[in-house]
């Protein structure tokens, strides 16, 4: 559009020459934040973490069996690798079964229940239930029903991912602009394709939220379960290292499970990244 | 031509559509009651309203008397209690395909771009692409937004946003445009600009218009009919011919006696039967 002065006499541009002053240029989709920089402040507070924990240990503060030293750990990784990385694949295996069970049965479930208020009525006290049941008390049951294998492991992981994926799902798909909905219904569209061309994108934030919350659920999940009886998994080896008051090893396995929740969380992080790059949650993020 | 094959459901006396000039939209003895709780709200009553092919009609009147609700009607979003709405012809029964609809809110797809978001009405219909692309451009263009293709809606001033959700409720060629307060969220000089343009593209395309506003000069300006509506219940109170040339220059117009006369009988109207909102 030229730049042209306001003449009313003139309809064709009159009017869109002074609106544009008002108008944001058509700017390129601003980039994500660069990890580079993103990363500078956990980094820095990690590393200043890991010198006061050396501090610590070095000047015998506390004793050794209470907090090992930086030292001890990172012996017991390079000692005890392929042993750490056995029981690693385990919990692993179980938390993303775990995690991707809760994903499709949650966002199924979240469905059903926006689409018919009698599925809502029938399901809300169940998931409740579900939720506020305590998962380490329900665990051993899972074992009596399960065996001692990985499915009552994945079932808790499911049990404690699921309910954060529903709720998000359901707000989700209810933040649907009603007259977003009353204009497709002018267009003769079918309800499939209103779902996955309306309902489903506008879904995605807050459903990719909740899968966040997920995610760190699941492995706690799975850590839980392999409390209650497992011979495998890291929860596994934090009873063993537990029982042999070997505190480097309790924190090595510490140190996984949290590097498996962070990396599931960084991994719907990037999906946030490359599925919905128009969010405001995003934009904004510097 | 595309547009013509997209009927609502249950609508089927085509003829109509053939009798050039014949009434678009007809609006007999309807009535709308809405029920909340053990309270009901009569929000229109015996509305007897006819708007001819190619006539921009404007509704004016305070919040609450009932405007969206009979825009709705038209469309077939709510069913009268009462009563009949045709469209060309053929009864309302159900959520029409041969309208346009604009809200207030731009009502946009977050994730996609403005041209995405009109082209959004095509999909959805199952519309030829090649024919809605090359109509899409040349309603952006039509709308000043050529250039804007890309945006996203977030990128988008108030007023372009709602030029995209113009485009959006042209691009089928509906029979009948209705369009709900769409410029009561924008500034007071991007409504203006809004308005001559409104009136350019009427003038130039002679497409079917029922406009709601708030604004009396909007409503005057534009219209090749003004209605004015009470509330409590919902009624037409008044119409009014507006008689401004065809081609209305906009300064020229607000001055233009005829125009002064026509706005002080309907903010009078206005004023008698509801507080100023
Ligand atoms: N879905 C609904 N349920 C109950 N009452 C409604 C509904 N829609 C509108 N109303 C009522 O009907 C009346 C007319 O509303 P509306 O058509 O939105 O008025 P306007 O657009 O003129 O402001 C109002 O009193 C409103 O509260
Ligand atoms: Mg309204």
């Amino acid at each position: 559009m030229a730049p042209q002065a306001q003449h009313v006499s003139d309809p064709p541009s009159a009017a869109v020459a002074d609106d544009d002053r008002t108008a944001t240029k058509p700017v390129r989709r601003r980039r994500p934040p660069s990890a580079v920089t993103g990363a500078v402040y956990p980094v820095t507070f990690l590393a200043l973490l890991t010198v006061a924990w050396f501090v610590v240990t070095a000047t015998e503060l506390v004793q050794p069996y209470i907090i090992p030293s930086p030292g001890d750990t990172w012996s017991t990784f390079t000692d005890h690798g392929a042993y750490l990385w056995e029981h690693t694949l385990v919990t692993t295996g179980e938390t993303v079964a775990g995690f991707v069970i809760a994903a499709v049965v949650g966002i199924l479930v979240a469905v059903l229940m926006v689409y018919s208020p009698a599925l809502e009525k029938t399901f809300y006290p169940l998931i409740l239930f579900a939720q506020v049941v305590p998962k380490i008390a329900i665990a051993p049951l899972f074992v009596v029903w399960l065996g001692f294998g990985t499915s009552p492991k994945i079932l808790v992981a499911v049990l404690m991912a699921f309910f954060p994926v529903v709720i998000s799902g359901i707000s989700g798909l209810r933040s649907v602009d009603p007259e977003l909905l009353e204009l497709t219904s002018t267009m003769g569209a079918s309800r499939l394709k209103t779902f996955w061309k309306v309902r489903f994108p506008a879904a995605l934030p807050e459903l990719l939220s909740g899968l966040k919350v997920a995610a760190t659920l699941a492995v706690t999940g799975a850590v839980v379960g392999e409390f209650v009886g497992a011979n495998s998994g890291l929860g596994y080896v934090i009873l063993q290292a537990n029982g042999n008051i070997d505190t480097p090893m309790l924190f090595a396995a510490l140190i996984i499970m949290s590097a498996l929740g962070v990396l599931l969380f960084a991994l719907i992080q990037l999906a946030e990244m490359l599925l919905i790059p128009w969010h405001a949650s995003r934009r904004n993020r510097v | 031509m595309f547009a013509k094959t997209g009927e609502g459901a249950g609508s089927g006396a085509e003829p109509a559509a053939h009798r050039p000039g014949g009434p678009m939209v007809e609006i007999r003895g309807v009535d709308v009651a809405f029920r909340t709780g053990d309270r009901t709200v009569q929000a229109l009553s015996s509305i007897e309203l006819t708007v001819e092919r190619g006539e921009f009609l404007s509704i004016a009147g305070p919040s609450g008397c009932g405007k969206s609700t009979l825009l709705r009607v038209v469309a077939g979003l709510t069913s009268p209690t009462a009563g009949e709405v045709a469209l060309r012809g053929s009864p309302v029964l159900g959520p029409r395909r041969d309208v346009g609809f604009v809200f207030q809110r731009a009502a946009l797809l977050d994730w996609r771009t403005a041209r995405g978001n009109i082209l959004f009405q095509a999909e959805m219909r199952g519309l030829p692409k090649a024919w809605a692309r090359k109509r899409a451009d040349e309603l952006m263009e039509l709308t000043g937004l050529t250039g804007f293709e890309k945006a996203m809606p977030f990128e988008l001033s108030g007023g372009m946003q709602q030029r995209v959700s113009l485009c959006r409720a042209l691009l089928h060629e509906p029979d009948v445009l209705l369009m709900d307060e769409p410029f009561g969220a924008l500034d007071a000089l991007t409504r203006e600009n809004m308005n001559i343009e409104l009136r350019r593209i009427w003038e130039r395309t002679g497409m079917t218009v029922v406009l709601v506003t708030h604004s009396v000069a909007e409503a005057v300006y534009l219209a090749s009919r003004t209605v004015v509506m009470g509330p409590r219940p919902g009624r037409v109170i008044e119409e009014f011919p507006v008689e401004l040339p065809g081609h209305r220059d906009y300064e020229r117009t607000l001055k233009n006696a005829e125009f002064q006369r026509i706005t002080s009988r309907v903010r009078e109207l206005l004023g008698s039967t509801a507080p100023a909102d």
